[in-house]
Order: C-alpha cells, then structure tokens, then sequence
C-alpha cells in the first residue's frame, strides 16, 4: 500500500482495519540469488536498492535479532558530508543527496531534517583546519562555511564564551546536514525491500559457511541451511565474527560506543554541535530530548553497554561546551558495537573469494552512510565492479598503503 | 568492563589508569620479518568474542605490564596477573 494523505483519510473513514504489516515475516527459501547478512539500516538500504536500481529481486536478508534492534537504533542520527579526504568525500555526498530524496523515493517519513551541523574550533590550528576541510568540502560541491564567534554566538546563545583555556573562536558549519529519524531508516528501507519481494528473516542467526574452494555455496542458520549465489555481509560490530566463518580475517577491531539522551526539554539547540576541545556532540530530538555522546570506551567489546568513567568524561565535555546542561537529567544512555578499521574509513570491497562481498568498518560513522552504503555495495554485488565513489574503500587498500586515513592516526583502532 | 581493575602490586584500581594493548596473542614479529607477517601484525585482527586475554598496561600506577583475562560480551574479569610474572612461570 503506497501511503498518502489519501491513504490515511481512507483508512480513518474504515475504522483503520485495512492497514497491512509493513513487512512480511516469511520463512526462508531453500536458495537465493543473493543473502544479505545482517539486517541493519545497511544491510536493508543494499537489499532496497539492489532491488530497486538494479533488478535483482531474489535477495534474503537474514537477521540474528529483529529490524532496528542494531546499531541503526543506537545511534544519534546525524547525517553530514563534512569530510577532507577524497576516498571520502564524494561518498558522503552522495549519501547525503540520497537522504535529500529517500523519503520521496522509498515512501516513508523518516523526518530528514536539514538542521545544520556546526564543528566548533578552540585554537588558531583548528581553525586554519576546518577552513582547509571546508576548501576541501566546496572543492568537491559540497556546502560549507565558516562562522565567526559573533555569528557562533548569536546562533547558539547558551554555551560558555568566557573558557579561557579552550575560547570558542568560531566554526564550520555544513548547512545541509542535520539529522534523521533513524529508527524509520530501517522500517522505511525494510518496507521498501518487502515491497520488491525481498525476504526480510528476522531472528535467523548465521551460523557458518559452506564453502567449495574459494565458492560460497550457502549458509548455514538457525534456521537451517539456505543455498545462495552471491553472499553479503553487512554485519557492523560482529562482522569479524561473519567473517571468520568464512575464513576471512579483517583490518577491524569491535568497540563499544556509547549514547545519550536527556528529559524532553522547550527548543534549546536548533542544530547538530560538535565540540572541537574534547569528545562531544549534541543535538535536539524533535520530541525535545537532547541526543548527545562523546568517544568510544576504549577497550574491545561486545557489551551493547560502556563503562561509568566515559559516561562521566561525556558528562564532563557536555557541561564545559554548555553549563546549563549540569541541571539537566539524563533519560537513557545505551551502548553499540562499532566495526572499528585500522585507518576509520569503511570497507565495501569484494572478499578474495568468488562470490564473497564484504561492507564494513564503519566505525561510528556508519549511520549518515546508510543509503551510500546501500546503493554502492548493491552496485558492486550486482555489476562486480565498485560504484566510482566507492572506489577507494577497498579491502587490499592497507597491505597496498593506500590509506584512508582522515583522522591521521594511524593504524590504532582506539583512536579514530 | 567492570570499572575497577584488581592490579596483582597496586590492588583494586579505576580502569581510566589503565593503557590496552591488546591480545596476548598478538606478538610484535622480527623486525626482519617478510612484508606479509608485518602486514598481519599491524592491520588484522582476530577481534574474537568472548574470553580474551589482553596485555593491560597500569600506566597512571605500577606502570607493569598486565595480562588481563576478561569476557568481552558481559565485562566479567576473570583474572590480573603481572605479565612478566606470567612469562617466567611458562
């Protein structure tokens, strides 16, 4: 059912009886053109565009969990493009020009909300590099622009412009970005895939590959074993597990990030901040909560929780970017698991198998990326080739040293 | 991770003191050693879930090496030994 206004008005004049499930909940088939496994916000955009620009339409998604219980419901939903380097930029523009259109295009409100995302700058150095990375930005058609501290001030009138030790000096601003309901994200692409005939299997763990020499031939699940041609992994913080069922080892470490969101509060901070003297950001839900978090914890996990010493360090960074923020409870904070890559940058590359595919290493960037990430893996898992924007995420990129590197600091996962 | 370390010379300490290193397993190779073994040691990892042993480092206590064994899906610490304790016992 395409959903309208008239769509809506029809069904309140039926008592609202005719309304169907968003997707359907289908057993597995015995084979499938194409498994996808890991049913978050990436694994769901690649089966909606797999089917929707590419045409191929016999694709299983299988799910350990259920739709939106990952870390496409555990981020802090900003979507932004604000990135230096070319193996970049131009990806995350085009995510960005997705998000610009997705509602329209797949027929769900996930409330893209162009709200701006200002990165704050403390010191001349930062300065003189959120000008380089805004050059860099417009040089690639992306919109950027720096701020200065009267400007910074009047746009966000309640942070502390008295710090002698880290002065707010100004900052660059990504007018285009913003935030996204993220929980939509996966029911919209979800709804989308189903629409095409896609098999959506929640609560399907995968449990090994079969594998015939360097051919994937299936895979085996909790609920049985299931044939494919072509098998997609799109597993986040477990794709290393994935992958070792495959007998692959990946350039990932898995770490917990952890988020917050505060009591609903009046109209406070009306765009997305990052702090640029410590590991913080912030914006406000459209319900009123502030959505805030800060770095991950630091150590290796699997824990969907972090450790009380960062909740305290993000508290801490919070307080000193907006002092009023010390009155302000605190609702829920919750954890995820990030596919940590030895340079921050993802991987969307085929494995040195034959019909292996492997998107990962998203760090905890992975959120703004979903329909980039969708459409380019679809592209390379239906043509074989990688999309042009995608092609320096490749998997042999660190043993050739053709890193991505956009944080400069090397291969330690803990610190990008 | 439980937010206090049990360290074997300082006794029960806040994680923040700590440096991770990471698997015990994981071995700087011969500075000699082929391009492909480098290339293991820097860039991939066996990221395994469930019980790891880490070298930990006490950096703001004893400043000793640490082998911590821990569960990397609930934060349960097992074990604190001093890592080079560990080697000469083996």
């Amino acid at each position: 059912m395409r959903y309208s206004a008239l769509s809506i008005f029809k069904n309140a004049l039926g008592g609202n009886k005719d309304w169907q499930p968003v997707w359907r909940e289908p057993e597995p088939k015995k084979k499938y053109d194409v498994i996808i496994a890991g049913g978050g916000g990436h694994g769901l955009a690649t089966a909606y565009y797999l089917a929707h620009e590419f045409g191929v339409r016999n694709i299983g998604v299988i799910e350990k969990s259920y739709i939106g219980n990952g870390n496409i419901g555990r981020n802090t939903t900003i979507i932004r493009s604000n990135y230096l380097l070319e193996g970049n930029t131009p990806f995350y523009e085009l995510s960005l020009k997705l998000w610009e259109g997705l509602e329209q295009d797949f027929n769900f409100n996930a409330m893209v909300s162009q709200r701006g995302v200002v990165n704050l700058v403390h010191t001349d150095g930062q300065r003189d590099a959120a000008r380089r990375r805004g050059n860099a930005m417009r040089m690639h058609g992306v919109d950027a622009e720096y701020l200065d501290l009267k400007t910074i001030r009047d746009m966000l009138p309640f942070f502390d412009y008295s710090n002698a030790r880290f002065p707010i000096m100004g900052g660059l601003i990504q007018r285009r970005g913003g935030t996204v309901r993220h929980d939509a994200v996966a029911w919209g692409f979800a709804r989308g895939a189903d629409s095409y005939g896609v098999d959506i299997i929640q609560n399907c763990e995968m449990t090994g590959v079969r594998r015939e020499g360097s051919k994937i031939t299936g895979v085996e699940t909790s609920k049985g074993f299931i044939e494919c041609d072509k098998l997609a992994l799109s597993a986040a913080g477990h794709s290393s597990v994935v992958a070792e069922m495959a007998g692959i080892k990946l350039p990932i470490e898995s770490h917990v990030l952890q988020a917050f969101v505060s009591e609903g509060l009046k109209p406070f901070i009306d765009t997305v901040v990052t702090y640029g003297a410590g590991h913080f950001y912030i914006s406000q839900s459209d319900k009123g909560g502030l959505v805030f978090g800060g770095d991950i914890d630091g150590y290796n996990s699997y824990a969907r929780r972090g450790n009380l010493a960062t909740v305290e360090h993000v508290m801490e960074a919070g307080v000193a970017m907006i002092p009023a923020l010390s009155r302000v409870k605190v609702l829920r904070s919750w954890g995820g698991i990030m596919d940590m890559s030895m340079d921050g940058s993802p991987i969307i590359d085929k494995a040195p198998l034959d019909n292996l595919y492997i998107n990962a290493g998203w760090c905890y960037g992975g959120f703004k990326a979903t329909p980039a990430s969708g459409w380019c893996y679809a592209h390379l898992i239906a043509k074989d080739e990688p999309h042009p924007v995608a092609k320096f995420m490749r998997l042999d990129r660190f043993r050739r040293g053709y890193l991505i590197d956009e944080r400069g600091a090397g291969a330690q996962p803990n610190l990008h | 991770m439980a937010s206090l370390i049990e360290c074997p010379h300082c006794g029960a300490r806040p994680k923040e003191e700590f440096t991770v290193r990471g698997n015990v397993e994981r071995q700087r190779p011969a500075p000699d050693a082929d391009p492909d073994t480098w290339f293991d040691y820097v860039y991939l990892r066996d990221n395994p879930m469930g019980r790891i042993s880490e070298h930990w480092h006490h950096t703001a206590g004893c400043r000793r090496w640490l082998i911590v064994e821990r569960d990397n899906t609930d934060h349960t610490v097992f074990n604190v030994t001093d890592a080079m304790e560990a080697k000469s016992k083996s």
